[in-house]
């Protein structure tokens, strides 16, 4: 049996704003087995980030509050929402990467590469600063970039995109963290460098054993790097499974939906897109039922009422939708297998 | 003689002066044209110059060298009020979408600017049009008094599209509009984009490294490599038969939301660094990462040649 290196549970996040409280995560429970690349996807806003954050506690709070009742197991022996902020800092450093979106901000742009990577070294290992500088060249090595010696005494400003990106991973890398998160990773950068960075991480995971959940809105990235996907919405994850099952197998109408708004080379150009009609609640004041359902093309009266909670599609794959229930009517799906659509 | 483009773009540079005898070519040497109600893409690696080129375009960069027309008006020429009419008709969309939102300014105030400013709407009417804005876009009429920091990356994104919309201009530059944004809402932004030109005659350049989604909305793509323009041609034909290999490697590059497709199939990596443009190669920009470089690639910079009609390339495999 593989064992989890992650098991969050019913995680509840909100921001206290002066209007009210946004409630950013809602519920949200999965579980990353050790060694498993998860992609996250989903609509902009639905908390993914959050999520991701609140993993890491990199959420200043407040403004933001994680809410009694959530759950966040690392490595079967931590509740990351129980740890003092000094133990936290040493999980996080110690067993813990993190990629940000943009490497620009998260760099910073007064010290050289080498003096970045080998501080974290040294935040965490006892190792002269010879050594760790050492260390930090192999990094750079192994996440692709030449000439490493030279590199070190580099400022970010000096290195393209690409390579402050794998800059960052290479830090992240720096304490051989159980536990990666990209958070839109390759979203900054063009597609020669995002096969560069992907089969990068890809070959890290196969490497060192890293657990990895990747934050992305490219269906194609998840494509080619996850195993297993988490289909979020408005605070909530509406869908999860392995890959194929949900590239394959959709079954909520949100998924669907995502699926079929992707633009395909092949397919017809001057065709509109399909978008999703409308907008994702307002997560101050949440819907009571399905959270889907006001942009919903199968909504039924119940989808308005009563949250569909999660209904088992397989032991892997599961599915917040009425839909499933063995009392709802029959729909024919908008979509072939890998996304195509109909007509 | 065909109808005149609304933007012609010739020879045109930007160079930065770093100090100490650096010049960092940023945009060096490019020539295109746009016709009144089409879609121009732009597309190449971080760091070729897209943004610099649209920046300099909509003149927040002064040309080094070369010409901007619009409507048949050197910009670089119009000071004053018709500087003003320029921006009245001539809109961007920012890259980054944390930087260029007033942090102090409410979305709505941020969204009216340019009605404000040109004197287009006020009072109840200034209101409907933040709200119908917001709704385009994909955001609600509560959002508009809300500051930038309540919001994620991509909706912060739709704020400075709608502000680019909210005076209807003629021409948009907007730059990686959508890349910030999940899918579904970049369906419904690029539907958008497409429902203001067939019903106004917008006319885009559309700067973005998805070439999935730049084929689905251009008429026309530019790709550019390290300042200059390596190829230009019909989208269609462009993916139907791209001609630089700079070209074939970023089309195979393009990840396929298909798993079973994806495991099957041949990937051109491209090996080696982006070089930098303090210290471009000699001759063709491309021939460090190019696997049909020849002898004479590293000797002579290839010219810009129309192989076909509205077909151009930069390469001598094609001459
Ligand atoms: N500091 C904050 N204050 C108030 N609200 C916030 C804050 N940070 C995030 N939110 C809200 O929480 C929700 C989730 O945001 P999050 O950044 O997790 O979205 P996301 O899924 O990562 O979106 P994107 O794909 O656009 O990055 C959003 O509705 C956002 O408005
Ligand atoms: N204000 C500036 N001063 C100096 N150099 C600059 C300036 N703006 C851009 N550059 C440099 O010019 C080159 C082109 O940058 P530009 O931002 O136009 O690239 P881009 O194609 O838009 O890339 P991306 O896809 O990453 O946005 C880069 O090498 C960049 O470092
Ligand atoms: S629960 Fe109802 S509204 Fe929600 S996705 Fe399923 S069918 Fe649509
Ligand atoms: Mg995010
Ligand atoms: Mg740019």
């Amino acid at each position: 049996m593989a064992k989890p290196i992650l098991e969050v549970n019913d995680l509840r996040v909100s921001f206290k704003m002066y209007a009210g409280e946004v409630q950013a995560v809602r519920g949200v429970s999965f579980t990353l087995n050790k060694g498993e690349v998860l992609a996250i996807v989903g609509e902009s806003g639905c908390g993914k980030s959050v999520t991701a954050q609140t993993i890491m506690r990199l959420n200043p709070t407040p403004p933001s509050i994680i809410k009694e009742g959530s759950s966040i197991l690392f490595d079967g022996k931590h509740e990351i929402t129980k740890l003092t902020n000094s133990q936290m800092e040493h999980v996080r450093g110690e067993e813990m990467g993190m990629i940000f979106q943009d490497p620009m901000t998260s760099l910073n742009p007064t010290m050289t590469i080498g003096a970045q990577i080998s501080e974290g070294i040294r935040k965490h290992q006892k190792v002269k600063k010879v050594e760790a500088l050492l260390r930090a060249s192999d990094l750079l090595a192994l996440v692709g970039i030449s000439n490493p010696h030279e590199r070190l005494h580099q400022y970010p400003h000096e290195l393209s995109g690409g390579m402050r990106q794998r800059v960052m991973i290479a830090i992240a890398l720096a304490c051989n963290p159980k536990l990666l998160i990209a958070d839109e990773p390759t979203t900054a950068l063009d597609v020669t460098i995002q096969a560069q960075i992907i089969d990068l991480l890809r070959d890290i995971q196969k490497k060192t054993e890293t657990s990895i959940i990747i934050i992305t809105h490219d269906l194609g990235v998840v494509a080619e790097i996850a195993q297993r996907v988490l289909v979020m919405y408005a605070g909530r994850v509406v869908e999860q499974g392995y890959l194929d099952e949900i590239f394959y197998n959709p079954q909520h109408p949100y998924t669907w939906g995502l699926l079929r708004s992707v633009p395909r080379l092949d397919s017809d150009t001057k065709s509109a897109l399909v978008s999703i009609p409308g907008t994702p609640p307002d997560l101050f004041a949440p819907p009571k039922g399905c959270a889907f359902a006001a942009r919903c093309p199968y909504a039924m009266k119940v989808c308005t009422e009563i949250d569909p909670g999660h209904f088992r599609v397989s032991d892997t794959h599961s599915s917040a939708c009425w839909l499933l229930h063995e009392d709802a009517p029959n729909v024919e799906r908008p979509i072939e297998a890998g996304g195509r659509t109909h007509g | 003689m065909a109808e005149q483009p609304i933007l012609e773009v010739r020879n045109l540079r930007k160079h930065f002066n770093l100090g100490d005898g650096k010049i960092l070519k940023a945009v060096d040497g490019v020539n295109f044209a746009i016709n009144k109600g089409e879609t121009f893409g732009l597309v190449g690696e971080s760091g070729c110059g897209k943004s610099t080129a649209g920046r300099t375009i909509i003149r927040l960069y002064e040309a080094t060298d070369g010409e901007v027309l619009f409507n048949g008006k050197d910009i670089r020429k119009l000071e004053g009020k018709q500087r003003q009419q320029l921006y009245r008709n001539m809109q961007m969309v920012y890259q980054d979408p944390y930087a260029s939102l007033n942090p102090r300014m409410t979305v709505g105030n941020i969204i009216a600017e340019g009605l404000d400013i040109h004197g287009l709407a006020s009072g109840k009417k200034r209101r409907e049009r933040v709200s119908e804005l917001l709704n385009d876009v994909g955001l609600n009429e509560e959002h508009a008094s809300r500051f930038p920091h309540e919001f994620s990356g991509g909706q912060r994104q739709r704020i400075g599209i709608a502000r680019a919309l909210a005076i209807e201009p003629q021409f948009i530059i907007a730059d990686e509009p959508i890349s910030a944004l999940d899918v579904s809402v970049q369906a419904q932004v690029v539907n958008l984009f497409k429902k203001l030109q067939r019903e106004h005659g917008l006319t885009y350049l559309f700067i973005a490294h998805d070439l999935a989604m730049v084929k689905h909305i251009s008429d026309r793509i530019g790709v550019m490599y390290l300042g200059k323009l390596a190829e230009v041609a019909p989208s269609e034909q462009l993916y139907a038969k791209p001609l630089h290999p700079y070209t074939q490697s970023l089309l195979s590059a393009i990840p396929i939301p298909d798993p079973q497709l994806q495991r099957k199939r041949e990937r051109i990596i491209l090996k080696g660094e982006i070089p930098s443009p303090l210290n471009p190669p000699s001759g063709c920009p491309f021939r460090t990462r190019c696997p049909f470089a020849m002898d004479v690639c590293a000797q002579v910079m290839p010219e810009f040649k129309e192989v076909e009609p509205g077909h151009f390339v930069a390469c001598h495999l094609h001459t």
